[in-house]
């Protein structure tokens, strides 16, 4: 068994009268993939909000490598090496690659006694290129602007951030959601980049051909219950299904469909 | 037919795209019109005034630019000129000296600007809200504070700042100018926080999970802004001579206009100093165009304000259509 990178006990959050989590362990190895499934409203996002710190648990522990710790911003999730990749992805549109990549970290020369900091906008340059080859995606010109770009190198933008970050856990939630078929295999390609470069994921998403392309295990969560996990080697998508939904009645695809 | 075409793709990229050599090019033609219904445009004295004219609103069109660039707008810099150019009279016939004159006019115009970035920034209140107040308070405090009559009796040598000329061809306020538009040119293309300003504009939420000190970065876009209209104050001071409480009306619109022809969005995250200064040329050549074909100045609001709501609409069909400056 490998070392944990995160562990999470016994986790529990309530809005007002729905009990989002209702006591939730999540673990999550060194380097590993994990595939975190679920109806819609079963808690995934909750539970992932809670361990980037978007979100304060009402109850339970989080460890990082063994370590208890404490995760009350997003700028703490960061500092334990956990990055978020919001589905809404978050970039600045009107700046280009290097721009949105550096943005908040800018490289800048240094300039003693002008009082001002310049970019090094030819080293944040090359900085890029090397991330961005080293997820091998292609880009045409880093010069241009994430507007202009397809949903598929937007997150490559932004996992490319993860890595200049050298985050130790990155979670996506649903990064797949609104993308075409091409798309979907380069943010799959990015996700098995970032498990070589020894980053541990978390994967949301309805999809379940996606999980079995990519993940190591699958961790199923039903209303604020973890109720399952497997090593994707020795499950089925139809096991998954009848864990998500309960009963084996409604297994007929291996797809969950949204309500 | 297909040069037609081009040609017409060509107006089409002018007009939706507004890059800077676009913008350039419309104000060469401007230019040369000009010039070809009314050769006095190129007479030198005529290049001086106008060259002075494109100092005024192009300072103010910086300033603006880095407000306008953070998704801001700062309604307050004509009203803001004619109150700091009065107070600047006042403190130079009050015993300040004119360098005490011109740092205490900055340091009040730099009070406004934080005056609006705090709003902004801590209270949420829309930009166009809380500059709009101080575009119709400062505006009757400088006609209070002067009772409506003009300060006059500047210090002897003060207006040199206006008059005056560097090797004897190009006027002072010309080469302060160069100087203002290089600085500004800089910050805005080359540093972290211009880039930070950008990236406000662009995605406020995005900047601000990205750990950017959002409410300071554009705070300082406020302070910039005022301080344009400070310097403009003093220049004001320079050529009149005097503290008028009358100057500066519609500034604030030739000022923007001038942004916003050169190619920023008022939805914030485009725009550049130079765009911001071309624009600003393009306004100053026009007022100079119809006041040497003696057109009525009540004309050149109604230019003015044609050209504002061209340029605004541009940039919201361009924003709708989804099409970008490359
Ligand atoms: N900010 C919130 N306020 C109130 N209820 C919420 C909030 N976020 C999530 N919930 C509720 O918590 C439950 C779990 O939601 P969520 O974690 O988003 O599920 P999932 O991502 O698995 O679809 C749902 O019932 C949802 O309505
Ligand atoms: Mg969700």
């Amino acid at each position: 068994m490998k070392e944990h990178f995160l562990y999470a006990k016994g986790i529990h959050k309530r809005f007002g009268a729905v009990q989002a989590l209702k006591g939730v362990d999540f673990e999550v190895a060194c380097g590993e993939v994990v595939g975190l499934v679920g109806d819609n409203g079963a808690g995934k996002s909750t539970l992932m909000k809670i361990l980037s710190g978007a979100l304060l648990p009402d109850q339970g522990e989080i460890y990082i490598q063994g370590e208890k710790a404490h995760i009350s911003s997003p700028q703490d999730a960061r500092r334990y090496g956990i990055e978020m990749v919001y589905q809404d992805l978050a970039l600045a549109e009107n700046l280009d690659v290097p721009g949105n990549i550096f943005l908040g970290r800018e490289v800048q020369y240094r300039l003693k006694g002008l009082g001002t900091r310049v970019l090094n906008r030819k080293y944040m340059e090359r900085k890029t290129k090397e991330l961005l080859s080293s997820l091998r995606i292609q880009i045409p010109s880093l010069r241009q602007r994430v507007r202009t770009m397809s949903g598929g190198q937007r997150q490559a933008v932004a996992i490319a951030r993860t890595l200049l970050a050298q985050a130790k856990l990155v979670i996506m939630d649903e990064p797949t959601a609104a993308l075409g078929v091409a798309e979907v295999e380069k943010v799959l390609d990015l996700i098995r980049r970032l498990k070589e470069h020894g980053v541990a994921v978390v994967f949301i998403t309805h999809r379940l051909p996606h999980i079995f392309a990519v993940c190591d295990r699958i961790v199923v969560l039903r209303s604020g219950e973890r109720v399952g996990e497997r090593k994707t080697s020795e499950t089925t998508m139809e096991e998954i299904t009848q864990l998500i939904v309960g009963s084996k009645t409604d297994a007929v695809s291996g797809t969950v469909q949204d309500q | 037919m297909s040069t037609g075409r081009e040609g017409l793709a060509f107006l089409k990229r002018l007009v939706v795209e507004r890059t800077a050599t676009g913008v350039l090019l419309v104000l060469l033609a401007i230019i040369l019109v000009t010039g070809i219904v009314n050769p006095r445009f190129f007479s030198g004295y005529n290049l001086q005034t106008l060259s002075r004219q494109v100092v005024i609103f192009g300072l103010l069109s910086i300033g603006e630019t880095f407000v306008i660039v953070t998704g801001g707008i700062d309604l307050s810099l004509g009203s803001l000129t004619a109150l700091l150019n009065v107070l600047a009279a006042w403190f130079m016939t009050h015993g300040f000296g004119v360098a005490g004159a011109v740092l205490a006019t900055l340091a009040i115009a730099a009070c406004f600007g934080m005056w609006h970035g705090f709003f902004v920034t801590k209270l949420k209140v829309p930009a166009f809200i809380i500059t709009l107040g101080t575009f119709a308070a400062a505006k009757g405090l400088a006609a209070v504070i002067t009772r409506g009559w003009p300060i006059s009796g500047l210090p002897a040598g003060f207006s040199n700042l206006w008059e005056g000329m560097v090797a004897k061809v190009i006027p002072i306020p010309v080469v302060l100018f160069l100087l203002v538009a290089l600085l500004a040119h800089f910050v805005l293309g080359y540093t972290v926080w211009g880039q930070h300003l950008y990236a406000v504009g662009g995605n406020l939420e995005a900047a601000r999970r990205f750990g950017i000190r959002i409410n300071r970065v554009r705070m300082a876009a406020y302070v910039v802004s005022a301080l344009s209209a400070g310097v403009v104050a003093l220049l004001i001071a320079a050529r009149l001579n005097q503290g008028n409480p009358t100057v500066g009306t519609f500034y604030e619109m030739y000022a923007i206009a001038g942004v916003v022809i050169g190619g920023a969005s008022l939805f914030g995250g485009e725009g550049s100093v130079i765009g911001g200064i071309l624009g600003a040329s393009i306004i100053s050549v026009l007022w100079n165009a119809l006041v040497l074909l003696r057109v009525s100045s009540y004309w050149h609001e109604v230019t003015v304000g044609a050209i504002i709501v061209v340029a605004v609409t541009v940039d919201v069909l361009r924003r709708l259509r989804g099409q970008t400056v490359p």
